[in-house]
């Protein structure tokens, strides 16, 4: 299991079942621009090195992202459909604001992508 | 001369315009103040960037924070919980990416203050930031500017998108005004001002300064 933790957010990834893949992020994501949001990029790039069948960006406990956020994790759903086998799902909460805003916005870049809400 | 002897008290260069302001999009420079507004300041040249965006984002935090005061829930009303929560994560946001901005564009080597001023009218929030942007720079900006005011946002967004998905080093996202028409449908304006002062050695120094204007529609 890889993991991040800072006292401001949390991404961590884990093999759900078999062939799926689970990053979660939680907490307030504000890094200063792409360089510093470097590990997590490396992160994401390496849970669906494997070829999962099915990677899932879990962010109902993310409370905030900044734009180069948004930035790293659209980077990441492009390198998702660059790979063309593997199934997206975005989880989304409806109780965080922005993300009613911004996560169609990943769909935009890849229409297989599946948004679901809680 | 009551404002020279303010301005050498408190060590802050004088800065004098020197030539015709220029503003670009929805900058409009008749709003009436209104009576509800919170100023934040910053002196860029004093502390060092990493603590100063921990600031950013607690002055973002804290402005959100302060505004729910004028978005009160009402229990008999159910929308206005909705409401009061999407006003905030909304100030909290583009709080954040204009000070992100002016953090990471101001000129350091100059004693120019970074401020951010909120405030509340009837239908609207306003968003004024204003800092220094090095001379080099501002042709790069207003030609970002000339783009963001003339082409569909919509699909300039995905091509920044596309864009910095095949960089391997992106510098900037370039992204926060973008998601600020797109997902929140803010109305963007700039001014940009040349401004000059008198160093300590007597040399002049130049500069320019951009205040960025950001107008949120809310409903009451």
């Amino acid at each position: 299991m890889m993991e991040i933790k800072t006292d401001d957010y949390q991404v961590w990834c884990d093999k759900q079942e078999e062939n799926t893949v689970v990053v979660n992020c939680a907490g307030s994501l504000r890094l200063g621009g792409m360089e510093e949001y470097q590990p997590i990029v490396q992160l994401l790039n390496e849970s669906i090195e494997a070829d999962p069948e099915t990677a899932v960006l879990d962010l109902t406990q993310l409370e905030f992202l900044n734009s180069s956020g948004i930035s790293m994790l659209s980077k990441f759903v492009i390198r998702v459909r660059h790979k063309k086998s593997i199934q997206m799902v975005v989880k989304g909460s409806k109780k965080i604001p922005w993300q009613g805003k911004s996560l169609k916005n990943l769909q935009r870049l890849m229409p297989s992508l599946t948004l679901e809400w809680e | 001369m009551g404002i020279q002897d303010w301005s050498f008290s408190r060590g802050q260069p004088i800065w004098k315009e020197i030539s015709m302001t220029e503003t670009f999009g929805e900058y409009d420079n008749d709003i009436q103040p209104s009576d509800e507004y919170l100023v934040v300041g910053f002196s860029p040249s004093s502390i060092p960037l990493k603590q100063r965006w921990r600031n950013s984002g607690l002055s973002a935090d804290f402005l959100a924070d302060y505004l729910t005061t004028f978005f009160p829930v009402d229990e008999s009303k159910p929308g206005t919980v909705d409401r009061q929560a999407e006003v905030k994560s909304a100030v909290g946001y583009i709080a954040n990416e204009l000070l992100e901005n002016a953090m990471k564009f101001s000129d350091d080597r100059l004693s120019h203050p970074i401020s951010i001023r909120l405030q509340l009218h009837t239908d609207r929030l306003i968003f004024v930031t204003t800092n220094t942007i090095p001379l080099e720079k501002v042709s790069g900006f207003q030609a970002y500017i000339k783009r963001l005011t003339t082409e569909d946002p919509q699909e300039l967004y995905i091509e920044r998108l596309e864009k910095t998905a095949t960089e391997e080093h992106p510098t900037t996202s370039g992204l926060g005004y973008l998601t600020m028409i797109n997902d929140y449908h803010a109305q963007l304006g700039w001014k940009f001002e040349h401004l000059e002062t008198e160093a300590d050695d007597g040399q002049l120094q130049k500069t320019v300064a951009v205040t960025t204007m950001v107008q949120l529609v809310v409903s009451s």
